[in-house]
């Protein structure tokens, strides 16, 4: 179950539209109205975000608030860098210092997961198999869940207020290694067998046949362990300046309140719009990836 | 002299084992370090220091079980956290997870380009990250707040309600902002696990005569999705039991009176900003030990339905 059907979903699709059960004009109405009702839930906030970003002072402030922009300004991109300007450090900061950590520790991340994944895939003795139920439990503990007891290793370690603070309970991890696992069980044994009889070293099988076969996969891990490491920052952490990310700018300018709704509307933007484009990019990749993820109880 | 050959054999066979996992271990090790230093280490530590005083400056003294018998009987706020751990996750987790699936369900239908598109648009909070603040906005407590206002307007409040104060609404906020966040991996898992269901199977059931969709759903789709399900289980446990950072970035920290406290801030309060480190990981280990329990049913239960 977990192997077939990954590589040809258009195929299986156009069959699966040949017999379908029918439905009454007023289930289909229900389901569209469902539907509709749930997604305006889910973007109209953020809708709500677009449309302030690009909202003059006098319409954040206008009684009674109105949602969509009149007149759109770029003011508001202009605030939020003379705000940091003055309070903060430079905005441009903070984005190359998010930025920065998310690409390069996304980077770290897939090599080290994938390295992991792949005697976990495929070697077959016991003690693997139990390394790997350890990784699936270790799912359940988030990082937000063991913050104190990591917080003092961290601490000991003197690593508070580097980036080494906010990447290694990243890297720490097991849902990539996880899905990434899940994802090169699909690849065949026999393939590997042959690549062992024609002399290949096991490096070389990874590098040269596994990575390539797991490409779907490694464009997942991109979207999930970049949207984490984007959205980290917590000032526990880093407390310099000249290091803040992104996070922590929201987090100041959000608790100004309405009258730093606008700039504060413009970082949720910014912040939004990476995780996004490289969710669009790599959505095909990330439904091959995620067709493997099921757990076998 | 026969047994000393014995133990020198077994010991080659071992050596000789050991070699042929060596590139397995070679492989492991680099993830194996982050994994054991800041995820496994972190847990044992935590059921270890859980049992101290601690407080990061002395070293840790041994104080049996006091810790434990604290929380249960000298920390009203503590009472306060597991209630509201339990509430967000009683509600929103099992919500949160039909609704994924039920959603994912519905969507399944479409063409490949609209339901593309779809999952875009309901997995976009969960992948917007830390954007959800903007619920601040809307939920602001003076008039110029979104929803006082459009209430105020309809005429059904008199004067701005303070969403994110009064005690008497804010769990429900809070859960609001968090069942909005509710499409996320799991949802994700699902949409691509009925995608790649056997559709012999439906076809044959069609022909059969399956009365109807639910029908359909009941007996031929849920079964097939079982290690999918098992997975969003996984994942809806991880984060209806993390639920506190929502919580304190939209209602603040700590909130009033503490209406908004959950296991995760009592834990982030007693370690990170009192110091006291031995009673905040009796807090973790509480929490630790609720959510293992929690997946101990659940796969059971989950496991022996499908």
């Amino acid at each position: 179950m977990e192997t077939a059907t990954v590589k040809t979903p258009q195929k299986r699709e156009k069959r699966y539209h040949r017999v379908i059960l029918s439905r009454s004009k007023s289930g289909t109405f229900l389901i569209f109205l469902f539907l509709f009702l749930i997604g305006a839930f889910m973007v109209l906030p953020l809708v709500y975000v677009l449309v302030t970003a690009f909202k003059p002072l006098n319409e954040i402030l206008a009684y009674p608030p109105k949602f969509f922009v009149r007149h759109p300004t770029l003011s508001n991109f202009r605030d939020l860098i003379e705000i940091t300007q003055e309070t903060w450090v430079p905005f441009e900061r903070s984005l190359f210092n998010s930025m920065m950590l998310a690409i390069l520790g996304t980077f770290i991340y897939i090599i080290i997961a994938s390295l992991a994944a792949y005697p976990l895939a495929k070697n077959k003795s016991k003690w693997v198999y139990i390394y790997y139920q350890v990784v699936v439990l270790a799912i359940l503990f988030r990082p937000e869940v063991t913050r104190t007891p990591l917080y003092i290793i961290i601490s000991r370690l003197g690593l508070i207020n580097t980036y080494w603070s906010l990447l290694l309970p990243v890297l720490a991890g097991s849902f990539g290694v996880f899905l990434m696992r899940q994802f090169m069980m699909t690849i065949p044994d026999e393939m590997i067998e042959a690549a062992r009889i024609d002399g290949a070293s096991e490096f070389t099988i990874f590098w040269k046949l596994i990575m390539p076969a797991v490409k779907p996969a490694w464009m997942t891990l991109t979207i999930f362990t970049f949207k984490d490491l984007w959205n980290t920052g917590e000032t526990q952490y880093i407390y310099e300046e000249t290091l803040k990310t992104l996070t922590a700018v929201m987090q100041s300018i959000s608790s100004a309140g309405i009258a730093r709704a606008g700039a504060g509307a413009v970082v949720a933007l910014i912040m939004m719009i990476p995780p996004v484009v490289v969710f669009i990019i790599s959505q095909s990749s990330v439904m091959e990836t995620m067709a493997t993820s099921g757990i076998k109880g | 002299m026969e047994s000393a050959t014995a133990v020198r054999k077994n010991k080659r066979r071992f050596t000789s084992r050991l070699k042929k996992q060596l590139p397995s271990i070679a492989f492991l090790s680099p993830f194996t370090i982050f994994f054991v230093m800041f995820t496994i280490v972190p847990i044992l530590a935590a059921i270890v220091l859980s049992f101290t005083y601690f407080n990061m400056v002395s070293a840790p003294t041994f104080v049996g079980f006091d810790n434990y018998i604290r929380l249960f009987f000298n920390d009203d706020v503590f009472l306060i956290a597991l209630r509201n751990t339990a509430i967000f996750a009683m509600i929103t987790g099992p919500i949160s997870y039909i609704l994924s699936f039920f959603v994912a369900w519905l969507i399944n239908e479409f063409n490949r380009t609209v339901r593309t598109i779809l999952t875009l648009i309901f997995y976009l909070p969960s992948l917007a990250g830390n954007v959800y603040f903007v619920w601040t906005y809307i939920f602001s407590g003076d008039s110029y707040g979104f929803l006082n206002s459009i209430l105020m307007r309809l005429g059904m409040i008199f004067g701005p309600v303070q969403w994110l104060t009064d005690t008497k609404y804010m769990m429900a906020v809070v859960i609001v902002v968090i069942l909005w966040l509710s499409l996320g991996t799991g949802f994700l898992s699902f949409v691509a696990g009925l995608q790649s269901l056997n559709r012999e199977l439906f076809e044959a059931a069609a022909i059969d005569g399956l009365p109807n969709r639910f029908a359909e759903l009941w007996y031929i789709t849920l079964p097939q999705m079982g290690p999918q399900l098992l997975f969003g289980a996984v994942m809806q446990i991880s984060t209806s039991f993390a639920i506190g950072y929502e919580c304190m970035n939209l209602t603040g920290f700590p909130s009033t009176d503490y209406a908004t406290q959950t296991l995760v801030l009592h834990i982030l309060d007693f370690g990170q900003v009192r110091y006291e480190m031995g009673y905040a990981c009796a807090i973790a280990v509480i929490l630790f030990a609720i959510m293992l329990l929690m997946w101990k049913v659940i796969n059971k239960v989950l496991s022996k339905w499908l």
